[in-house]
């Protein structure tokens, strides 16, 4: 085991820790060689990841609504949606590049493509979920369907569209790594070349670390962002805190599923029950 | 298109379809492991979701696991422990257990947990024990999400076979890592569309299972979980 190369036991692990962490620090950046070192890696890995992330947001959104208003169109596109994810993200690295070559596209579609998959879900339920009484209220104040929408639909919505960015953020800064079989991938990169290739375990562990923190990081700057966009949920256990992003994403979708009447999903018959479709 | 030609002229070359390096060998390697690492997986984590989902502890744990896993980059996994425990089968196999046995836990533990309490109370009523309330009610009721949870694990597990190539042993993957030394670009597609349509059937296959396995009367809430 590499982890007890320098000697046994605890004492071992102490010294491999302080070995990995030298090697981090002592190749943090390279002030003439702007190109090398793991800083430009990181930052490639965060380009790649939430450009990605950005780009399903914006072609989710306006799937869903269409989604959401049009019961129709909502298993159609599920199920292509569903066939698209049961695809592996290495393969579609590869059958990318006939058409992207190796430029970052090659990445960003297959990502935004999976961010698409977990969100729209989501985007779908949070705007079904939407209290009958306070669609009501709204059209009863006057609102024409557009001002509805932006100010009292989608805002309603925002903690189930956040719970599946949490998800989909987390699943797809993981994934950029893969990106590196086909030359890209930001700490991939670190991990492939200057760890596997040379035989090297620092590359590798800091690599895995920082990926990992880059994506707990994100979920943790959601979290704030629907903190900051939700203040009629703070300070009680609204439904926002019962979809925590621990639950698996199928759970959630469960719990969706199992909390809205099946039929309910293809009619236009909204029921009461449905505003606690996410407990 | 030019490269779809040559992608079926690959296809069609019957030297693919024989031999220790031909299509169905490749594809038995690639099928192998990854069932190896499924089972091995749904062998460690079923029985513990089970565990933990009836009495209720750990839930906390779970959660947390799955959220770490999702963050966890495969490959980075992968190669640290072909670095730590050499080139070969094992590490392989222990790689794909690694990244399989949080969604099969975490979905077996969600599952048994949300069983509707009343159900449970009806089982006790009728002088069910525990065990058997596990095994007629929650184990049944769990299933559509028990077998969810097995379908993202077996569809990741089946990706990341194909980098097992790049550590020595075979697979689908060979024919991406051996195009990419090659610069054979038609190669490379060919093990990305086999390792697509693998993926797509093990799909098939636990829609299959699902309508074999989950009790009629839980299928419409099965097919809206979905």
């Amino acid at each position: 085991m590499i982890a007890v190369e320098g000697g046994n036991g605890a004492l071992g692990v102490w010294e491999w820790i302080t070995r990995v962490t030298e090697w981090g620090v002592a190749n943090w950046s390279y002030p003439d060689e702007p190109n090398r070192g793991i800083w430009p890696r990181l930052l490639e890995h965060m380009r790649l990841a939430y450009l990605s992330i950005l780009i399903g947001l914006a072609v989710a959104l306006p799937l869903g609504l269409a989604c959401a208003r049009w019961g129709r169109l909502y298993p159609p596109v599920l199920t292509g949606v569903n066939v698209l994810y049961a695809v592996p993200s290495i393969a579609l690295f590869f059958l990318m590049l006939p058409y992207t070559g190796f430029s970052d596209w090659t990445a960003i579609v297959p990502l935004s493509l999976y961010t698409l998959v977990i969100l729209l879900p989501n985007v779908v339920d949070g705007l079904r979920q939407v209290p009958d009484h306070v669609r009501q209220a709204a059209v009863a104040m006057g609102f024409g369907p557009l001002r509805r929408l932006l100010t009292v639909e989608m805002p309603v919505a925002v903690p189930v569209v956040i719970a599946g960015l949490r998800v989909a953020s987390v699943a797809t800064i993981s994934m950029v790594s893969v990106a590196s079989l086909v030359g890209l991938g930001g700490l991939g990169q670190l991990i492939l070349s200057d760890g596997f290739r040379r035989q090297f375990d620092a590359p590798i562990v800091v690599g895995i670390v920082l990926v990992v923190l880059l994506a707990f990081v994100t979920d943790a700057l959601l979290v704030v962002a629907q903190y900051l966009l939700t203040p009629w949920n703070r300070g009680n256990s609204g439904s926002g805190r019962a979809r925590r992003s621990g639950r698996s994403r199928s759970r959630q979708r469960a719990v969706v599923a199992t909390g809205t009447p099946v039929g309910a999903q293809t009619t236009a018959v909204r029921g009461p029950n449905q505003a606690t479709a996410g407990e | 298109m030019d490269i779809l030609n040559e992608l079926a002229a690959w296809f069609a070359d019957p030297a693919q379809w024989t031999g220790p390096a031909g299509i169905p060998a490749r594809m038995g390697e690639h099928v192998y492991y990854s069932l190896l690492g499924l089972l091995i997986s749904a062998a460690i984590a079923v029985p513990i979701g089970l565990l933990t989902g009836h009495t209720g502890v750990g839930g906390f744990f779970s959660a947390s696991l799955a959220n770490f896993a999702r963050a966890l980059p495969t490959i980075g996994v992968l190669f640290l422990i072909v670095l730590a425990a050499g080139i070969g089968l094992v590490p392989v196999v222990a790689a794909l257990v690694a990244l399989a046995v949080p969604p099969i836990l975490v979905n077996t533990h969600e599952g048994v947990r949300g069983v509707e309490p009343r159900l449970k109370d009806a089982a006790l009523g009728m002088g069910m024990r525990g065990h058997e309330v596990l095994f007629k009610l929650e184990l049944p009721v769990a299933t559509p999400l028990i077998l969810i949870g097995m379908r993202t694990a077996a569809v990741q597990v089946v990706a990341t076979a194909t980098i097992a190539a790049y550590v020595g042993v075979g697979g689908l993957g060979r024919y991406i890592v051996d195009g990419q030394a090659r610069q054979d670009l038609t190669m490379m597609l060919g093990g990305s569309v086999l390792v697509v349509a693998l993926a797509v059937v093990t799909t098939l296959l636990f829609a299959g299972l699902r309508r074999l396995l989950v009790a009629p009367g839980l299928r419409s809430e099965a097919a809206a979980a979905r």
